[in-house]
């Protein structure tokens, strides 16, 4: 595999390439759960969400014959399952984070119900831009085949920033996140902003999972997401609720993933669970760097469960 | 099975309905039963529509789950080899909430568990039986409760949150577990599916006499009946539901919060690694990846159906038991894909948590005439 022509530098650069690919989905659902954290609440959900997406977005995809529609389904999907969430949530004494818990098993269970017969077929792919056509190197080439919805999510993120900060909606959404009353006091309703919010983020959280069917790695099988749904949640808190840190944290831990066939490629093979372990370790440590019993976090919705 | 739950709880509830003191007395713990027990037909009566969208007949798969669960004593004694490790990957996530935390790792506290008591059954290699039993008990139980109080320390000392993080651990164990399996404690002779050293058929904690059902059942029942005694009937569990109810009130008088989470944090994570040793010791022999069987996650729905009261735990166990014993013959006749088990168990915890929002409503409950 190893090129001997760029020798060791086959590693950075591959896990520069599965910085950029293995990122995708993270980011999605990162910034999607940034939304609805943003209004006060959490849905863990969102791995299921991925998954459910990751299965529409390839059925679609091979029943129509166009990736794009399928990208489309799965945001769809992604939504409903917000939707669910939001509607149960919107009950009286009921605990988001259960019901985040209870999505995750519905939706991966679903997704695997409906997907069975998904595994053997192939469905058309989404296409990539090749951003590397000026070098030589088959490994540059390849970390440069970038795909559309990688640079959809780039300009996402600082479009969230600018809308949380400046926009009415934005406004709305971190009301509903700081002081439920407040909301309720300029006439809104809570729970349709959250209801929003979560629908939001859910059809981003789907279109992540579609990337991993429809991108890479590019089939549906039912090892297809194992956590990263839950690794982005984790990752919208360390990256304080700023959509442009989500961007951040997303490429670096796309990069921590990418780290174990990286190795592998260069025929270092020992260790290669514990590397593919490596972005929920990553996870971990650095909540134990951000986070503090003393004070809540510095950007942490105060209506948020998690952090009280 | 659940439908009888249902009819009998309200037999009770609605015949003497009259006597206001009785309805004030039992009136919560005749809610407790069915309200669940409602949500439970209400999945069922989901998952038949669901069923029948599918193009199967939902009386059919009503029965075939009735029969391959309860129906004979071969299918009796399935549900109840999958019941046990239930209860205990059950108790890791009752245990906690009790102190008001929501701990879903018990998956990775059954790997660990399990991982370390073959670790010791190894090391124990030409010892008496029961000495390498009580060593196994001792290693998963360690191995397991040290995982879960982990995230417990993460949550006391650096306000980690402990939902996410011991979801994490379970990916991290797996990692662990599979990097042992393939590496240091892989048995050369096995090739397809890199496995450790069995441990020795002597060694096997074996079956209850009379039946094909092993012991970690009655493990499990212990550890049920101990756990409800501990926070119902001690002064710990006293404490322990003081700091879940109001932890600035139990901080007010005295309590050590701190230490009561990473005590709760051991014993929850111990009962996940017991069930995760009694894999090894009754059924596998050994640790592969096989033991990654879901058991911790639908330990987590037993858990939030029973209410995370420790007694309810066991028929509700039971009853979850019984629907994954009847995912084979769901398979096998209806021709269902084996993820169906777990779309029925996802309609059930919503529902089981929609459901929350009924308590205190039913008016003729209430005990008012």
């Amino acid at each position: 595999m190893a090129d001997p022509s760029i020798g060791l530098w086959t590693v950075p650069l591959a896990v520069f390439g599965g910085a950029i690919r293995v990122s995708t989905p993270f980011l999605f659902v990162s910034l999607g759960e940034c939304i609805t954290e943003r209004s006060g609440r959490i849905n863990l959900g969102l791995e299921g969400t991925l998954v459910m997406g990751a299965m529409s977005a390839y059925g679609i995809s091979y029943l129509s014959g166009s990736p794009w529609l399928g990208v489309l389904a799965a945001g769809i999907t992604g939504a409903l399952f917000g939707a669910l969430h939001a509607g149960i949530c919107s009950l009286p004494r009921v605990n988001d984070i259960a019901v985040g818990i209870a999505l995750m098993l519905l939706g991966t269970g679903l997704a695997f119900f409906l997907g069975k017969p998904l595994i053997e077929p192939t469905a058309p792919r989404l296409p990539a831009i090749d951003f590397g056509w000026w070098s030589d190197v088959p490994q540059v080439r390849a970390a440069l085949r970038i795909n559309v919805l990688f640079l959809i999510g780039v300009a996402i993120a600082p479009l969230l920033y600018w809308a949380f900060r400046t926009t009415r909606w934005g406004l709305l959404i971190r009301t509903a996140g700081e002081s439920s009353d407040a909301a309720r006091a300029m006439g809104h309703s809570v729970l349709l902003i959250r209801l929003r919010a979560t629908m939001v983020g859910g059809f981003l959280a789907g279109i992540g999972g579609s990337f991993l069917s429809l991108f890479y790695p590019g089939s549906w099988n039912e090892g297809l997401s194992s956590g990263q749904g839950i690794t982005a949640v984790a990752l919208v808190i360390f990256a304080r609720w700023d959509p442009m840190l989500c961007l951040w944290a997303s490429l670096a831990f796309g990069g921590a993933a990418a780290l174990g066939p990286a190795l592998q490629s260069v025929g270092v093979t020992s260790g290669y669970h514990l590397f593919n372990a490596a972005p929920y370790i990553l996870t971990l440590a650095i909540m134990i760097i951000t986070c503090s019993p003393k004070r809540t976090l510095t950007g942490a919705p105060a209506e948020l469960s998690i952090t009280r | 099975m659940t439908s009888e739950v249902a009819e009998s709880a309200e037999a009770v509830g609605v015949a003497p309905a009259a006597d206001a003191g009785f309805l004030q007395r039992y009136g919560a713990t005749i809610e407790y039963i069915l309200i669940p027990g409602a949500a439970l037909l209400g999945a069922l009566a989901v998952f038949g529509v669901f069923v029948a969208l599918y193009g199967k007949n939902p009386l059919d798969l009503y029965f075939y789950m009735y029969y391959g669960a309860f129906g004979t004593w071969f299918s009796w004694q399935n549900t109840l080899t999958r019941a046990a490790p239930l209860i205990l990957t059950a108790l890791c996530t009752a245990l906690p909430a009790q102190l008001g935390m929501v701990i879903i790792g018990g998956e990775g506290a059954l790997l660990i568990g399990a991982l370390s008591a073959t670790a010791a059954a190894l090391a124990l290699q030409g010892a008496s039986p029961i000495i390498v039993q009580i060593a196994m008990v001792i290693a998963g139980v360690a191995g397991g409760g040290l995982w879960i109080t982990l995230s417990g320390s993460l949550r006391q000392y650096r306000g980690v949150n402990e939902t996410i993080s011991s979801l994490l651990l379970v990916y991290i164990a797996l990692a662990i577990l599979n990097h042992l399996v393939e590496g240091a404690m892989r048995d050369p002779a096995s090739l397809n599916k890199p496995s450790t050293r069995e441990i020795g058929a002597v060694n096997m904690i074996g079956t209850i006499p009379g039946t094909d059902v092993h012991w970690g059942l009655a493990f499990g029942l212990a550890a049920a009946v101990a756990a409800y005694v501990l926070i119902y009937h001690t002064t710990f569990g006293f404490a322990a539901r003081v700091a879940g109810g109001n932890i600035r009130a139990a901080k007010i008088v005295g309590l050590s919060v701190g230490r009561l989470i990473l005590a709760i944090c051991f014993l929850a994570g111990g009962c996940a690694g017991l069930a995760g040793m009694i894999e090894v010791a009754a059924v596998q022999g050994r640790t592969n990846a096989n033991l990654a069987a879901g058991y911790g996650f639908t330990g987590i729905l037993v858990a939030f159906l029973a209410r995370q009261n420790p007694l309810a735990i066991i028929p509700v166990a039971i009853l979850l038991g019984g629907i994954s014993a009847s995912g084979g013959l769901l398979q096998r006749r209806l021709g269902l894909p084996d993820a169906s088990v777990m779309v029925l168990q996802g309609i059930i915890f919503v529902f089981v948590l929609a459901s929350d929002a009924l308590y205190g409503r039913i008016g003729f409950l209430k005990g008012k005439s």
